[in-house]
């Protein structure tokens, strides 16, 4: 299942942002992932106000010297993989 | 500290042991503990801080029910703010709509609801007590509020033909996640084992309908299965591993690797209101006894795979041969594995009149 692109990402009930270790991680139902460099900042724009268009556009800027369209690849990998932990709702 | 040492992750905390249910499979001991043998809301609250302290990244509030203690509220506040991950395993017998709104108020991340079955007649039968139809309003209320909900089915031989009733019940709810849970041979359900284990037939069938439905759900709601491990061919990795990722703490405060471990003999617990979670964690003889790979015999001690599954389970071992320390019987490679194989040919030989009929249970008294 792939996103729409101007959907707004938001974190699912019961997932938030944690504290481990002075490491910053993502706590889920019978899960935790660590968050490292971009995966925080996408994670943190998961509020249900950023489109997904925006947070590619805004990673690309953090990233600039990294390939725009690798950027894009990734961000949307990542969004698929906590789409299938079901720790994303897609907002219109 | 030795260097097998790794931070515990999660802290089960079973707060109570009494139940309004009686589940023929529960996970509790034989000898459950009394009220007044309870540990009271600061010692808890200690114990979340240090549990947090020392790494602990979610607490396991469980029981019995959780709900029967009357400060749920308080322990899930201080659990909450000591930096935890709440999550509460329960009956939802004890529950009415204001309750829930102050648990998700209180802090509560996620809520998972236990069901004996699809259907009322089996579930009733299972949990010994008239549990059904309230399990269903509690789903009805979950609706309004923010907060992770998952639907633990446990699984055995009058059940596990009801997995599409079950995920139907799934799908009409808020449930982001569901959690079939075939029954592990502890406790309860070892006295209930030979009606409860399904046969070959049920399981092949139960996995082809999974596989199909994880898809299908895919992006909706996360399907997991546990299989029963008597049919596998390897162990479980049975806790992560003893004392790797978790501690269990019983309702008197005593400090477990696993909601089984006193039926090892010869194992001293340390208790939470003599020693810290981190002396624990760190020096209970318990703890170590079976921590890394020293204790390993073969096959295990030279297995490839013993860093995958770390020997499997050591109650299970105790259980199936007498001695702790052997290969989890359940293993292929295990020299013990045929007294498994008996008991699965004993099932599936049986005729099916004498399979599918109403068993005579022993079931979970509610202790005082």
């Amino acid at each position: 299942m792939v996103p729409d692109t101007n959907s707004k990402p938001r974190l699912a009930p019961g997932c938030r942002l944690g504290e481990n270790n002075q490491q910053r991680v993502l706590l889920m139902p019978e899960r935790a992932l660590r968050l490292l460099g971009p995966s925080l900042e996408i994670i943190e724009r998961c509020d249900g106000q950023h489109t997904i268009q925006q947070i590619i556009a805004d990673l690309q800027k953090i990233y600039s010297k990294a390939e725009p369209q690798k950027v894009e690849q990734d961000i949307l990998g990542y969004l698929a993989l906590l789409q299938k932990e079901r720790a994303l709702d897609f907002e219109p | 500290m030795p260097s097998t040492l790794t931070n515990p992750l999660a802290l089960i905390a079973e707060l109570t042991h009494r139940c309004p249910l009686h589940c023929v499979y529960c996970s509790n001991p034989l000898e459950l503990q009394s009220r007044a043998e309870e540990l009271s809301t600061e010692t808890w609250s200690r114990v979340f801080q240090e549990a947090s302290e020392v790494g602990v990244l979610q607490a396991d509030f469980t029981g019995g029910e959780p709900l029967a203690r009357t400060d749920i509220l308080d322990l899930v506040r201080a659990a909450r703010s000591a930096g935890l991950y709440v999550n509460l395993i329960t009956s939802g017998l004890p529950l009415d709509e204001p309750k829930l709104a102050a648990l998700v108020e209180a802090g509560l991340d996620h809520f998972q609801l236990s069901f004996q079955g699809a259907r009322e007649e089996i579930a009733n039968e299972i949990s010994g007590t008239r549990s059904h139809e309230q399990k269903l309003r509690v789903l009805q209320w979950l609706r309004q509020h923010r907060v992770a909900v998952t639907l633990n089915f446990v699984i055995h031989r009058r059940n596990i033909d009801q997995l599409e009733e079950m995920l139907a019940i799934a799908e009409s709810s808020c449930a982001t996640r569901v959690e079939f849970a075939n029954v592990q041979y502890y406790g309860w359900a070892f006295a209930n084992r030979e009606h409860l284990l399904p046969t070959r037939e049920q399981l092949d069938q139960s996995l082809a309908l999974i596989t199909h439905e994880q898809k299908r759900l895919e992006g909706k709601i996360r399907v997991e299965y546990v299989v029963p491990d008597y049919y596998a061919k390897y162990p479980k990795p049975c806790m992560g591993g003893w004392a790797r990722k978790l501690m269990l703490i019983t309702p008197s405060g005593e400090a477990l690797p696993c909601h089984a471990a006193k039926v090892i003999p010869g194992l001293v617990f340390e208790n939470v209101k003599d020693r810290s979670v981190r002396q624990i964690w760190e020096h209970s003889v318990a703890f170590e006894k079976f921590r890394g790979e020293d204790w390993m015999q073969e096959p295990c001690k030279t297995c490839d795979r013993r860093e995958q599954d770390f020997g499997g389970c050591r109650c299970q071992a105790l259980l199936l041969t007498g001695d702790a320390a052997a290969t989890d019987p359940v293993c292929s490679l295990a020299p013990q594995r045929p007294k498994v194989d008996a008991i699965l040919a004993g099932i599936n030989a049986a005729p099916p009149a004498q399979l599918f009929v109403q068993p005579p249970w022993l079931y979970r008294p509610n202790p005082t």
